[in-house]
């Protein structure tokens, strides 16, 4: 008997695990398990496996004091061999997991894959993603550049909007009255200890049960779960299946290596995420963002009108997640194939396009001021060639009090108020003055930033804002007062449309 | 492995309970159960105020710090200083920093939270246009701080400030948010209206302001 085969039979005489690891693998599943649809939930594994290992070798260098970690991190980035590669695979396996995690989660919802007997299966994973998601922002506040430093002051102000106990949270939370090394600690130690460990458990918990009640068998339309016949049916389809291993473990395992390869490939050609400038709160030149898989909460924080900021933030999170874990609960039986869950299909729909659109608009947000563009986007020529000195004036004007941080024109500026390229063919002179004095619109009044002579220099300017000889916005009125006569052809003459008064 | 004793099978687990199910042993068992409860109670109790640590000092970050000279800031202006939080440990690096806006009028001093109201982010100074702009959601606010466009639902936070011996004292320590003290008077200049905690505020425009849309 060889040296290695000894060894192994000395091992297993004493863990007796041979059995259990034979059991699992070979056991039969629905030959339509063996699915490409179905390599999600080990991809997921894997990817933790990977952020678990890639975070040790982080954990090796990285420094969890709020003066030192930034530098901790530059140095890893530019004077440790493979430091910067170990970063960016950490980062882009963070990414990676949180997507790949959505595709399972939208995958187990749209093959029910819910429905009983696995209700307790879902469960465990809407607290995995919870936890995937708590990973996400905490590994962003680990990174301690100005986004984390920011990023922790817009949770900070969510958690100050609690009725009651806010501002306690937010103590709680930062680990003090304000951002400082206590909140980088706390933070630390539930990035690498708390919901890790939790995380791990609760995947050990969650594979346990899917060796336990078998892997979901392909849904066809027509054949419903019930709850007194499910457990043989499927026991039933299983029996004239085939064994995971290798018959639908293969498709696992080369999903899983080609995920593997991406991340790699991701990290070795976009780089590590930052850290961008340092933590440092006064230096507020800064345009804080979150990461990829929060920019859609960015988005939806810009839009919720200021009533409704507060209830939305705490009352909608909680429901939505009630709503998760009731799923199994109320739809626990029936119908499995989305081709009979209408219902189902189009909320998947709709949350993928909300999330979609959302997601986009956080990468340009259209909502912000432009903070550079009064200083830094020139006037196009056209708009002042052929004008006036005082026109001129006004465009200087126009520049200087940061009007541009909003408006855009010649499609260089802000995007929070409207593009002025053709105002003047929208607006009258009077309409002008008025929108520049007073604001309104969520616009601010601009009466005490402009002295007469530059609120009319800036008027003059935007008179001239009506491109291809367009004609100005006119004020019917203002013809009639001035001629003392109604125009020919006027509705008013003719009296078309209106009743006689006798 | 042929030579290991099977285990117990489940009938024989079963009768084995049964049988100590009332007896001396089982009920030592629960003793020792209750004192592991007892100890890890005792032991428990005080951790936990040890995690509870931040909040139960909180009437106690509150610190007056001199920010500088009365003739440090001309009247008109609006100036950001920075000051070393007066909560601080050595570890904290820059972040011990905090800026903030001192602005003199006429009326005196105001001293302006960096913290836009709506979500924590900077807010920065235009003294061309006279306004507070957030690059976050588009927060705008007056120079008087007070809310002028986008989704804060309250002006600029302002630290509590008064002047001794010529120097400009700011009552320092906690970021602002709308649950702290910072939140009392959301108009400068205007007395602390007396709030009750509620989950929609009502938007009411400072006297002598334009009454700002919602935006």
């Amino acid at each position: 008997m060889p040296w290695y085969k000894r060894t192994y039979d000395w091992i297993e005489r004493r863990v007796q695990l041979e059995g259990f690891v034979k059991e699992s693998a070979l056991h039969n599943v629905p030959t339509s398990t063996a699915s490409w649809w179905y390599v999600f939930g080990s991809a997921s594994l894997v990817l933790l496996i990977l952020q678990i290992v890639t975070g040790i070798m982080l954990a090796l260098i990285y420094v969890p004091s709020a003066g030192q970690a930034w530098n901790s991190l530059e140095i890893m980035n530019h004077h440790l061999p493979l430091g910067w590669f170990l970063r960016a695979m950490h980062g882009w396996g963070s990414n990676f997991m949180v997507a790949v995690v959505l595709v399972h989660m939208a995958q187990v919802f749209l093959f029910g894959a819910y429905k009983f007997p696995r209700e307790l299966t879902w469960l465990l994973g809407v607290f995995m993603l919870l936890m995937t998601l708590g990973m996400a922002f905490t590994g962003q506040v680990l990174r301690f550049d100005q986004d984390a430093y920011w990023g922790l002051g817009i949770g900070a102000s969510i958690a100050g909007r609690i009725p009651l106990v806010g501002g306690q949270v937010v103590h709680l939370m930062l680990g003090g009255p304000i951002i400082s090394g206590a909140t980088l600690t706390r933070f630390f130690a539930l990035h690498v200890f708390v919901i890790p460990g939790a995380l791990l458990a609760f995947t050990g918990l969650h594979v346990w049960l899917v060796l336990k009640l078998g892997v979901n068998e392909w849904p066809v339309p027509g054949r419903l779960v019930r709850r007194e016949t499910y457990i043989k049916e499927y026991n039933e389809l299983a029996h004239k299946g085939i064994p995971f291993v290798p018959g639908a473990v293969w498709k696992d395992l080369v999903f899983s290596a080609a995920i593997l390869f991406a991340v790699a490939f991701c990290a070795a050609v976009f780089g590590p995420y930052g850290p961008t400038g340092t933590p440092d709160p006064t230096i507020i030149q800064t345009v804080p963002k979150p990461d990829f898989f929060f920019l859609w909460i960015y988005s939806v924080l810009s839009f919720l009108p200021p009533a409704m900021e507060t209830p939305f933030l705490l009352i909608v999170p909680p429901i939505a997640i009630a709503i998760l874990l009731a799923l199994p609960f109320v739809a626990g039986i029936g119908e499995k194939s989305w081709w009979r869950r209408p219902v189902a299909v189009f909320s998947l729909m709709l949350i993928a396009v909300s999330w979609g659109v959302f997601t986009h608009l956080a990468t340009y947000t259209p909502w912000s001021p432009h903070m550079e563009a009064w200083s830094g986007a020139a006037v196009p020529v056209k708009d002042i060639i052929h004008t006036t000195p005082l026109e001129r004036q006004g465009a200087n004007v126009f520049q200087e009090k940061q009007c541009r941080n909003c408006h855009s024109i010649g499609g260089l500026g802000g995007e929070r108020g409207p593009a002025l390229d053709n105002v003047a063919t929208n607006l009258t002179e009077d309409q002008l003055y008025r929108q520049v004095l007073q604001g309104g619109g969520n616009m601010p009044a601009y009466g005490n930033a402009l002295n007469p002579s530059e609120t009319t220099a800036l008027i003059r300017f935007l008179e001239t804002l009506r491109p291809n000889y367009e004609p100005a916005a006119a004020d019917a009125s203002r013809g009639v007062a001035q001629t003392g006569t109604i125009p020919p052809n006027s509705t008013t003459r003719a009296g078309q449309g209106q009743h006689k008064v006798e | 492995m042929d030579e290991m004793l099977p285990p117990p099978s489940p009938q024989e687990q079963e009768s084995r309970l049964e049988q100590e199910r009332v007896s001396r042993r089982t009920f030592l068992m629960w003793v020792g159960v209750g004192l592991n409860a007892v100890v890890a109670l005792a032991i428990a109790t005080p951790v936990i105020g040890y995690l509870l640590g931040p909040v139960t000092r909180s009437n106690e970050y509150r610190h007056w710090i001199e920010i500088g000279s009365v003739d440090d800031f001309h009247p008109g202006e609006t100036k950001l200083i920075t000051y070393r939080n007066p909560f601080s440990n050595p570890w904290d690096g820059e972040t011990a920093n905090i800026p903030a806006y001192v602005r003199r009028s006429t009326d005196g001093f105001t001293v302006f939270a960096i913290n836009c109201a709506h979500l924590g982010c900077p807010v920065r100074w235009f003294s061309e246009s006279q306004l507070f702009m957030c690059p976050c959601h588009g927060g705008v606010y007056y120079s008087d701080g007070s809310r002028a466009a986008g989704p804060p639902e309250r002006g600029l936070f302002t630290y509590e400030k008064k002047i001794e011996n010529g120097k400009l004292m700011i009552e320092a320590g906690q970021m602002p948010t709308l649950s702290n003290k910072a939140s009392n008077s959301p108009c400068p200049g205007a007395q602390p209206a007396p709030e009750s905690a509620s989950l929609v505020t009502r938007i009411t425009p400072c006297p002598g302001t334009n009454a700002p849309t919602i935006g």
